[in-house]
């Protein structure tokens, strides 16, 4: 291959090209490395062990997110709870069980449709149906409600996905040994399948925590330590950590505070990533 | 024995009719959505007259004499939604051609979970640091007497856009045969004149579903945009305080009642409409693109 054949022009459009490349991506890292740096610049001084775990009190002049971390968790809990066998279930009827191409289709279609609405839109369906007509008060238990229908989507298609690699032999093998279908799913299907549920699970966890829209009216934005099952109760809401950075910072101006928890939330973000990652690996193997 | 295997065939029927049910929660889920906003939103449109809803100027729902006119929030949502692909979408693209064709191994391997870890940070940080950032910069650079504004969201919709333009592009860029770059090698083009005249057009539906998916994820976005547009229900204008449909559902639901509240259903009904037309032409793509 000789260069010089190559016109002078051709040579610039390439250069053009190339430099303009070179342009985006380089504004693409600058992005996110300003990003992580002055969130973290701003937000880690601020966390320490008494914001991490006291209740916020205006009395005492103290502040705290415990109870937001505590909701947070509560609210993964609840979701994943229900979301996990519905989600689990309906890629194992799609995938497993299903004849019916027609409903199969309209599974899939009204999946993907799921997965498009945006989150302010099931925030006031949740508002509508959980809240309100299923009378569960805005709560945690009305919010987790409403994630379950946001996660339901990735849970699907991440647990369908894992059930299509497992190889078709296994279940010729087991049916061959008289297992019956649902004695064949359980012991073979699903363990063979469990990287892509838990990569599922994972990428649900990061959807819940980064969730804010869906739960400003259905979980609302009270900060008060509950136990477990207090908050399980309807009518006994509490806000996330997403919800309560909006509140410092839009509502009350308290940016310090703000900023430590974007910061544990990144933290949050990239171990969350890093797990997806790894369980993804792991499946592909 | 035979009423054993009756028992087992009567437990796999009921196993069989459980996993449907599992299935069909996703289709009624879809079926509350739509009902309930068509239930909750007709009423306030029949009421104020659509005409009036959706091509009225002026929003002052809680005025003596309240008027709902909901144009500046679609205005707004469609201008912002339009101008944040503009500017999302050549540098998406141009890093997902990086990461599809021209970065080392190496540096792809550092890059892709970089863009993942920008896909994977919520919103309200987003807004948290175009409301710390962004905004006085705006302010500052324009001389303007408050940055919150239509030009600071739509930068702040770019960048969130960024991720799944990149991700879903990029999946397209490595589905286009090995064989079409060989040809083009063959014929004595460069590397970079087979990745932007070769792949890139062969590649364009799924660039297609990239751009419907940013146009989706933009028009959607709620909590970063509150934060920043600085929500204020005026026509759009560069350099306006404006709100989007998103953020007058949510800016007004807490305290809403009556008309106002039904009005506000109203506006999220036309949000659903919009957005199941954008996941309609998605769809169409798609398929366009198996095809």
């Amino acid at each position: 291959m000789k260069k010089t054949s190559i016109s002078v022009k051709r040579r610039a459009v390439c250069a053009a090209e190339n430099i303009l490349m070179y342009i985006a991506v380089g504004l693409t890292t600058l992005l996110l490395v300003g990003i992580l740096c002055y969130i973290f610049y701003r937000g880690l001084p601020n966390i320490t062990w008494e914001l991490l775990t006291s209740e916020p009190s205006v009395i005492r002049g103290i502040n705290g997110i415990l109870p937001n971390i505590l909701n947070t968790l509560y609210i993964i809990l609840f979701t994943l709870i229900i979301v996990l066998p519905l989600g689990v279930g309906a890629a194992i009827y799609l995938n497993e069980y299903a004849r019916n191409r027609k409903l199969v289709k309209i599974i899939e279609l009204a999946t993907e449709t799921l997965a498009g609405i945006p989150s302010i839109i099931y925030g006031l369906v949740g508002l509508l149906f959980f809240v309100q007509f299923c009378s569960l008060g805005t709560s945690l238990i009305a919010g987790a409600m409403t994630l379950v229908i946001v996660t339901l989507p990735t849970i699907i298609r991440t647990t369908q996905e894992s059930l299509k690699t497992v190889p078709q032999s296994y279940r010729e093998g087991s049916l061959a040994l008289g297992a019956g279908k649902w004695h064949m799913i359980r012991t073979v299907v699903l363990p063979s399948s469990v990287n892509g549920i838990v990569t599922g699970c994972i990428l649900a966890v990061g959807r819940i925590v980064g969730e804010s829209a869906a739960l400003l009216y259905t979980a609302g934005v009270a900060n008060e330590i509950m136990g477990i099952i207090e908050a399980a109760k309807p009518g006994s809401g509490g806000s996330t950590l997403t919800i309560a950075l909006y509140m410092y910072a839009k509502e009350r101006g308290e940016f310090d505070i703000a900023f430590a928890i974007a910061a544990i939330l990144l933290l949050l973000t990239l171990i969350i990533n890093i797990g997806a990652k790894l369980a993804g690996k792991k499946l592909k193997k | 024995m035979n009423k054993a295997k009756k028992l087992l065939s009567l437990f796999e029927k009921t196993m069989h009719i459980l996993f449907a049910a599992c299935g069909l929660v996703a289709v009624a889920f879809v079926l509350i959505i739509t009902g309930y906003l068509i239930i909750s939103g007709l009423p306030a449109i029949k009421e104020i007259g659509l005409k009036e809803f959706l091509l009225g100027r002026v929003w002052a729902s809680t005025a003596t004499d309240p008027r709902f006119g909901i144009l500046p929030f679609i205005c707004t949502s469609v201008y912002g939604t339009l101008a944040a692909i503009v500017i999302g979408v050549p540098v998406g693209l141009l890093c997902a051609i990086f990461l599809a064709k021209m970065a080392p191994k190496k540096i792809a391997a550092v890059f892709r979970p970089a863009v993942d870890l920008l896909a994977g940070i919520p919103s309200v940080v987003y807004g948290l640091v175009g409301m710390i950032l962004l905004v006085p910069a705006v302010r500052e650079a324009f001389g303007l007497a408050d940055g919150a504004n239509l030009f600071s969201a739509i930068i702040v919709l770019a960048i969130m856009i960024l991720p799944s333009i990149i991700s879903v592009s990029e999946t397209a860029l490595c589905a286009v045969p090995k064989e079409y770059e060989e040809a083009s090698y063959a014929l004595g083009a460069t590397k970079t004149e087979t990745v932007f005249k070769v792949v890139l057009p062969a590649a364009k539906s799924g660039i297609a579903a990239a751009v419907v998916l940013g146009i989706g994820r933009a028009i959607g976005e709620a909590m970063a945009v509150m934060m920043v547009a600085g929500n204020v229900a005026n026509m759009p204008s560069l350099f306006k305080s404006v709100r989007f449909l998103t953020t007058a559902v949510a800016s007004e639901m807490a305290y809403s009642s009556g008309l106002q509240r039904q009005a506000l259903f109203s506006i999220a009904l036309v949000l659903f409409v919009f957005i199941m037309l954008i996941n309609v032409l998605l769809n169409f793509v798609i398929k366009r693109e198996k095809k």
